[in-house]
């Protein structure tokens, strides 16, 4: 019971990731390689300051501003200086790995006897990981609310309508390379915000972190599509939300099965795999008539 | 005759300048346009017709030449820039509209063109989509049954109506049509530029519309321009364009 407790808390946690990599993936239609640098940067901005007696609050914000810089950094070389987003965004990954040695000074920091977020009073009389959930949940909450509220601005309409159409957005008046840079600075910063909010759930931030780490962000905005199917934009964030939960559930449920931790990235990796090609897999199966058959009544 | 809206000088367009596929596509264009001109654009394919539109919406650099706006030289502004005054509609049904948004949620978008996009919510209230409803009846093709409907599943005729609309809910300077009905069966092609004669003449829009249709390009507008390997080879208007049959034209295609 803990350990699925455990997992949602997890998967809450991690749903920033999903949300955040929703903006560029799914919105701008690009998949953004810089998030496996932005996590880890994020993670490694917080936990310095941290261990250096810096609030874990604005320590968190700071992160989220170092995060939108690497964001900042791949939007410029995409829009500005032509390079493939996918190239762009592993020239930004790439790079970071230097940055966060030089942030963290070492491969590894501990937070051992640091106040974190976790630390307030009030979540050690919860439960065992119960304030991971209840955190978790305040955090994706307010993240949610403040992106769905922002996509229905004005600004936010011209920035779907530029990963939608750039086309069309320019024809009236987008400036679509702003938006496309907006979106990266927003994406990477909620990437790092969620390093950093992981980095203190962990108790540590650690240089390879962000190994994997648009594999779990896809695989939980790929799960909540495959299990919800056709959505609202807002819907679909929430989705992504669940999406991640599931994914840490399923992770928990194959680690069961006798798998180590270290075979994470693996497992990780066959589940998205698995996700992405289930439409196919049960339209070549006719999953969705067998099923319906079996719920239907019988005449 | 008063100052054009728009006035090409001495415009060239060449494509890969500078390499041995160098192609000059437009030569030496000298063109006006004046309010309230319904210019109707004729020309073989290669001739220039969609390089000149894209001339003058910025999307290709000039090699020599300017473009003049009420006399202000824009040949260096960006394509952004020059839709406060220029707004097109494209030839294929995809171009123009955002396919996962909404028939309102376009038309919202379309509103601001020119105007600044600001962090404060969107406003699509009642009275809003009432106005749209309205606006969108104007084209007889059951759009504005359709308002919350994400253009994506819109059939072409519809989505083309809706890029038209967006292109004239603010009314541009200059409306360029890039044969705009030409990947359209032919009752939906007549019906959308039926309603597109009856939009420019009553609200006085000043358009460029290339056409491939003789027929059309005779029946609409009061100018009509042919274009013939990248130069202006006729331009009539009023009377003279009356007069004018699709055996004389055919001439000024061959050459």
């Amino acid at each position: 019971m803990s350990m699925i407790v455990s997992s949602i808390g997890q998967g809450l946690l991690w749903a920033v990731l999903g949300v955040a990599l929703f903006l560029t993936f799914r919105i701008l239609n690009f998949p953004d390689m810089t998030v496996e640098g932005s996590f880890p940067l994020g993670a490694a901005t917080a936990v310095t300051l941290i261990s250096h007696n810096v609030s874990p609050i604005l320590a968190t914000i700071i992160a989220f501003g170092v995060g939108a810089l690497a964001g900042l950094a791949t939007g410029l070389l995409y829009t500005k200086g032509k390079i493939p987003i996918l190239l762009a965004g592993i020239l930004v990954m790439t790079a970071s790995l230097s940055i966060n040695l030089r942030i963290m000074g070492s491969a590894n920091i501990s937070l051992l006897g640091k106040d974190t977020l976790f630390s307030a009073h009030f979540l050690s009389t919860l439960p065992k990981y119960f304030d991971s959930v209840l955190v978790g949940f305040i955090i994706i909450s307010v993240i949610t609310a403040l992106l769905v509220i922002f996509l229905q601005t004005e600004i936010g309409q011209a920035f779907i309508a530029t990963g939608d159409n750039p086309t069309m957005a320019q024809s009236i008046g987008i400036r679509t390379d702003r938006m496309t840079i907006m979106g990266l600075m927003i994406s990477n910063g909620l990437i790092a915000f969620g390093g950093a909010v992981i980095a203190q759930n962990n108790g540590y931030a650690d240089i390879n972190m962000g190994i994997g780490i648009i594999v779990i962000a896809l695989a939980s905005i790929i799960i909540g599509e495959v299990v919800f199917g056709e959505l609202t934009l807002t819907e679909r964030l929430i989705a992504v939300v669940v999406g991640s939960i599931l994914y840490r559930l399923v992770l928990l449920a194959v680690l069961r099965l006798g798998f180590s931790t270290n075979d994470l990235n693996l497992l990780s990796a066959i589940v998205l795999a698995i996700a992405m090609m289930l439409p196919q897999i049960s339209k070549a199966l006719k999953l969705d008539k067998v099923i319906k058959k079996g719920l239907a009544n019988h005449d | 005759m008063t100052e054009p809206v728009f006035r090409l000088q001495d415009v060239d367009v060449t494509v890969k300048q500078g390499t041995l596929a160098a192609t000059k596509i437009l030569k030496g264009i000298n063109f006006d346009i004046y309010e309230g001109d319904f210019i109707t654009v004729l020309g073989t394919n290669g001739a220039g017709k969609s390089t000149l539109f894209n001339a003058i919406a910025g999307n290709l650099q000039l090699s020599h030449g300017h473009i003049l706006h009420h006399g202000t030289d824009i040949t260096q502004k960006s394509p952004v820039e020059r839709t406060d005054y220029i707004a097109r509609v494209f030839q294929d049904p995809k171009m123009g509209t955002a396919p996962r948004m909404t028939v309102a949620e376009n038309l919202l978008l379309a509103e601001k063109r020119g105007a600044k996009r600001r962090l404060r919510g969107r406003n699509l209230s009642k009275e809003k989509l009432a106005q749209y409803r309205e606006l969108t009846q104007t084209m007889g093709n059951n759009l504005d049954t359709r308002l919350q409907t994400a253009t994506g599943n819109l059939s072409g005729g519809q989505r083309q109506a809706l890029s038209f609309l967006m292109a004239t809910l603010v009314k541009p300077e200059l409306l360029l049509l890039d044969e705009h009905t030409a990947a359209l069966d032919p009752k939906t092609s007549e019906q959308l530029m039926t309603t597109t004669n009856q939009q420019v003449t009553q609200n006085q829009l000043t358009a460029l519309m290339i056409t491939h249709n003789l027929a059309d390009a005779l029946k609409y507008g009061n100018r009509l321009i042919v274009l013939n390997a990248g130069d202006i080879v006729l331009d009539v208007r009023n009377e003279e364009k009356a007069k004018l049959s699709e055996e004389q034209l055919l001439k000024y295609f061959i050459a």
